[in-house]
């Protein structure tokens, strides 16, 4: 074997340095095509989002902390309760995961050097913030919606919500599924088309099963809501009738549609979690999952499955019985594959090696808190049992152990594990350690009383309660626990915060990680990878072999695809060589489409519609100028 | 179900304890290594025993129980009485029996009774957990349960849908009593309201009629036939005020009429502004409608 000197190597990683490269500055962000990039600008705008949701249950949890209170007067609190709701699901945890961890990760973990559509992946960005901004607008100016998360109507309806509140909730949901649809769309072809060349779907890591799971989730769950938001608006802004029982309408019709989207999106919440969570395992238990075929099969059930069970969120509205029945049959069934998952993770943590370090100590209170969120899940399938618990604080109880115990733990776990991979550095892990600690003893001390409340009998959403009712306690213990985690959560920000700055550098895989985007450099360059990677199994990076022919790939030249902005792009199934892609670079297009696009949005809110026809051929232009082909650079 | 998911809950965990123990160890010793055991594992607890839980939780719940909450087969009931769920009060009308009140239902013990719910605005759930399931009020549709009351009492039952602003203080009291009492009750509000008595009381009825209360409450026997607000017909036999909001007493009745909005705040009763004379002379007549 020919050894080329090492200069020839520094050679290549320069030329590919340079033809990746984006502009410095502010500049450089704003017309970022590079997925890691926009997967930090989705982190950001995301955690702020988080703060802010987390900022509207604290003074949730303060209205609450005893009888008659009057932090909140009755409708704050109705616009805190449902834009707490709203921010977290449509602006944290769907952004978060799909935004955030999907795009930094999914090319990385599959040996590509970005998403297959660049720039479309910049204006998913883009749409997010400027439809958060667009909902935010709207709870600033005295305008927060407060007919719940799933504003059922006719509550909702402009005879019973005049303001318009529910308008920055409809337009702004409609405008973030549009971000939402084109991530889904392009971690699709991402998963499917940008896998290194032998990295066949039996070989892909199950990080990437759950994302694609997810993604397709997302593309049949989406129109469902926007199909009920577009008839709300019509309703709401044009006289329309869809809804409104007295002229022909009927509100179940709404309860429908926004359950066929949303119980698909509790699946979409959570499957990213499960895919955080089936990474870091093997990683700190140092052996290979167990079941792993079960596990792949069982998240793409589990995505599919959640498409059947919408009822069951209905049981109270006077169904036929045979009809809910059938929905708690179906809703039985999703135990299953959620349990092979659970069991797998259990599985594999109990017979291998297990390092509890900070990521697998989120891991495992992820579990404990999924299984209690599983099992009161699994108690609303009993109908009559749902007759009584459904709208009370048992029914809070159970998805904020789902939702945050089950989805957002991994997140928080994700962010320490990939921590050292994007920033360089390490965090602390003895401070790691304490917040998981904090945020897991204030987890319980805040949610698990809810059970018990709900059982009690307090309807979920009441703004206050009478001292007589025997709430008081319990309540002042769930308040006290939110400060507690409050405080948890903030520990892990201001760990993670100092540690970008004060933290020992991490070097390419601090952990031993099993998959490819440890062999990178931390943070990775802007190609990610100098060579295509070679893969022969889902644990890429523990194919010793594997890694050193790209070390050897390097020196040669081969598959280091250094004469333009290129990729390579495989067959969807079996990964085979396919064709060699040419990348588009930075553009200045995707913020301007998504301006334009914003401006449609808050003329049709302000019902201006001369204007909004103008912002939409403004917008019709951008996305012409989106569409141009770049410059040939020489 | 309880213990079935305490078991549940304890096995997985205490499996993850044993982990803890085996933390920086290789794998168990009789499991570690072999791939087709493990996967037997997942698949045990994983499907095998979960499918026998949930099938048996489904036949129990879901095929033997679920009928008893089924709305009454027709001609099962001898009586039939409809709540309308308002912005936030409990309309109840007496089918048949041509007679109305508000927020506190009055039923005979052991006695099924059809149930029907309608809503005059936006969705509500009707809810007594002791004595049946919830179920929603929903505008444009009439649904029903059964009522039943094994023995006497009185019953807290609220709104269990969020229906805005005062969504909390939108709760009634069912009272089951032996037939006779029940049918003396029913009796007594068949009959049309009481002709005040005292100078005050009758000022307070003028008041009423002329100052803007009777354009939303109905009294029966008098002008007033507004239907926005709860029948005060006989307001005075209740026990309590404003859905369940606070106690039916003279003081407290005046706080409430006087300033509504501070009581309940975004209730659709208004401050009329009438000055604390024409309050209490209004105060003399209501505690007068037995």
């Amino acid at each position: 074997m020919t050894v080329t000197a090492p200069a020839a190597t520094d050679v290549r990683l320069k030329r590919l340095e340079t033809i990746w490269k984006e502009s410095p500055g502010v500049l450089g962000w704003l017309t970022t095509v590079d997925h890691k990039r926009i997967g930090i600008l989705y982190f950001f705008t995301s955690l702020f989002f988080f703060g802010a949701g987390g900022v509207e249950a604290l003074l949730i949890r303060t209205q609450l902390i005893g009888p008659n209170q009057s932090t909140l007067d009755p409708a704050t609190f109705n616009e805190m309760m449902s834009t707490h709701g709203t921010t977290m699901i449509f602006f944290f945890v769907v952004p978060m995961s799909l935004g955030a961890f999907g795009n930094y990760l999914i090319p990385l973990m599959i040996g590509a050097r970005d998403m297959a559509f660049p720039r479309l992946n910049a204006l998913s960005y883009w749409i997010f913030l400027c439809a958060g901004t667009f909902l935010y607008v709207g709870v600033f100016s005295g305008n927060a919606p407060s007919a719940g998360w799933f504003d059922y109507v006719p509550l909702a309806s402009k005879a019973y919500s005049p303001g318009p509140g529910i308008d920055f909730y409809a337009l702004s949901l409609l405008f973030v599924g549009i971000s939402t649809t084109f991530g889904a769309i392009n971690a699709i072809v991402t998963i499917f088309k940008l896998r290194a060349p032998g990295m066949s779907l039996n070989r892909m890591p199950l990080f990437c099963f759950a994302f694609l799971a997810v993604s397709f989730a997302l593309i049949f769950a989406l129109p469902a809501l926007s199909t009920a938001l577009v008839l709300l608006e019509l309703e709401r802004l044009l006289g329309f009738h869809f809804y409104i029982p007295s002229a022909g309408g009927d509100p179940i019709l709404w309860q429908n549609l926004f359950w066929i989207f949303g119980h698909p999106e509790v699946y979409i919440i959570i499957l990213p979690a499960f895919g955080i969570a089936t990474s870091i395992i093997p990683t700190f238990v140092r052996r290979k999952m167990v079941a792993w075929p079960l596990v792949a099969l069982a998240e793409i059930l589990v995505a599919f499955l959640g498409f059947g069970v919408w009822a069951h969120h209905m049981f109270a509205v006077g169904l036929a019985s045979a009809t809910t029945i059938y929905f708690a049959a179906a809703s039985l069934i999703i135990v299953i594959p959620s349990g092979i998952q659970l069991f797998s993770w259990i599985t594999t943590i109990v017979t291998g090696t297990p390092r509890f370090q900070t990521p697998l100590l989120w891991i495992v209170g992820f579990i404990v808190l999924f299984i209690l969120g599983g099992l009161s899940g699994v108690t609303f399938a009993a109908i009559p049992f749902d007759q009584q618990t459904t709208d009370t604080y048992y029914v809070v109880a159970h998805f904020h152990y789902v939702i945050f115990g089950a989805a957002v733990f991994p997140l928080l776990g994700g962010m320490f594990y990939w921590f050292p991979k994007v920033t360089g550095r390490m965090y602390n892990e003895g401070w790691g350690k304490a917040s998981f600690w904090l945020t897991f003893v204030g987890t319980n001390i805040t949610f698990f009383p809810m059970h018990i409340l709900g059982l009690d009998g307090m309807p979920r959403r009441d703004y206050t309660y009478g001292p007589e009712m025997g709430w008081t306690g319990l309540n002042l213990i769930e308040t006290l626990g939110a400060y507690l985690l409050a405080l948890g959560l903030l520990s892990v920000f201001v760990n993670l915060a100092v540690s970008l700055f004060r933290g020992a550098p991490a070097g390419n895989d601090p952990f031993g990680g099993d998959t490819l985007e440890w062999s990178t450099t931390s943070p990775p360059p802007e190609y990610n990878y100098a060579v295509i990677p070679k893969v022969s199994s889902p644990y890429a990076m523990w194919d010793v072999e594997d890694r050193e022919e790209d070390a050897r790939n390097l020196e040669l030249g081969r598959k280091t695809l250094e004469q333009g902005h290129e990729t390579a792009a495989s067959t969807a199934v079996d990964a085979e060589w396919d064709e060699i892609l040419e990348m588009p670079s930075h553009s200045a297009w995707p913020p301007l489409v998504a301006l334009a696009m914003s401006g449609v949005f808050a003329m049709v809110l302000l019902q201006q519609w001369l204007a909004a026809a103008i912002f939409t051929v403004v917008l019709a232009v951008t996305v012409a100028g989106f569409h141009l082909k770049e410059p040939e650079e020489a | 179900m309880l213990v079935v998911a305490g078991i549940i809950f304890f096995g997985a965990v205490a499996m993850l304890v044993v982990g803890w123990f085996r933390r920086d160890r290789p794998g168990l010793p009789f499991l570690g290594e072999n791939e087709t055991l493990n996967t037997g594992l997942v698949v045990l607890f994983g499907m095998a025993i979960p499918i026998v839980i949930l099938v048996a939780l489904f036949i129990v719940s879901d095929l033997v129980l679920l009928p008893e909450t089924d709305a009454p087969a027709a001609g099962s009931t001898t009586m039939t009485v409809t709540v309308i769920g308002h912005q936030w009060f409990w309309q109840v009308r007496y089918e048949g029996e041509g007679a109305e009140t508000a927020n506190e239902i009055h039923i005979p013990v052991r006695t099924p009774i059809n149930l029907v719910v309608r809503s005059a605005d936006v969705i509500h759930s009707f809810w007594v957990p002791e004595l049946n399931r919830k179920i929603d009020m929903i505008p444009g549709q009439a649904n029903n349960i059964e009522l039943y009351a094994e023995s006497a009492g009185v019953f807290r039952g609220q709104c269990a849908e969020f229906c805005g602003l005062q969504h909390a203080h939108m709760a009634f009291r069912v009272y089951a009593e032996p037939a006779p009492k029940f049918k003396a009750w029913l009796a007594g509000i068949k009959r049309p309201a009481v002709e005040p008595t005292g100078a005050e009381a009758q000022q307070g009825q003028r008041a009423f009629m002329e100052d803007g209360c009777a354009a939303c409450h109905t009294i029966a026997g008098t002008a007033a036939e507004g239907t926005l607000g709860p029948n005060l017909t006989h307001l005075a036999g209740r026990e309590t005020l404003a859905a369940d909001t606070i106690p039916n007493t003279p003081g407290y009745l005046l706080r409430w009429i006087q300033n509504p909005q501070s009581v309940k705040p975004g209730t659709k009763m208004p401050g009329l502004g009438l000055g604390k004379k024409k309050y209490d002379a209004i105060v003399a007549y209501l505690t007068e409608l037995r």
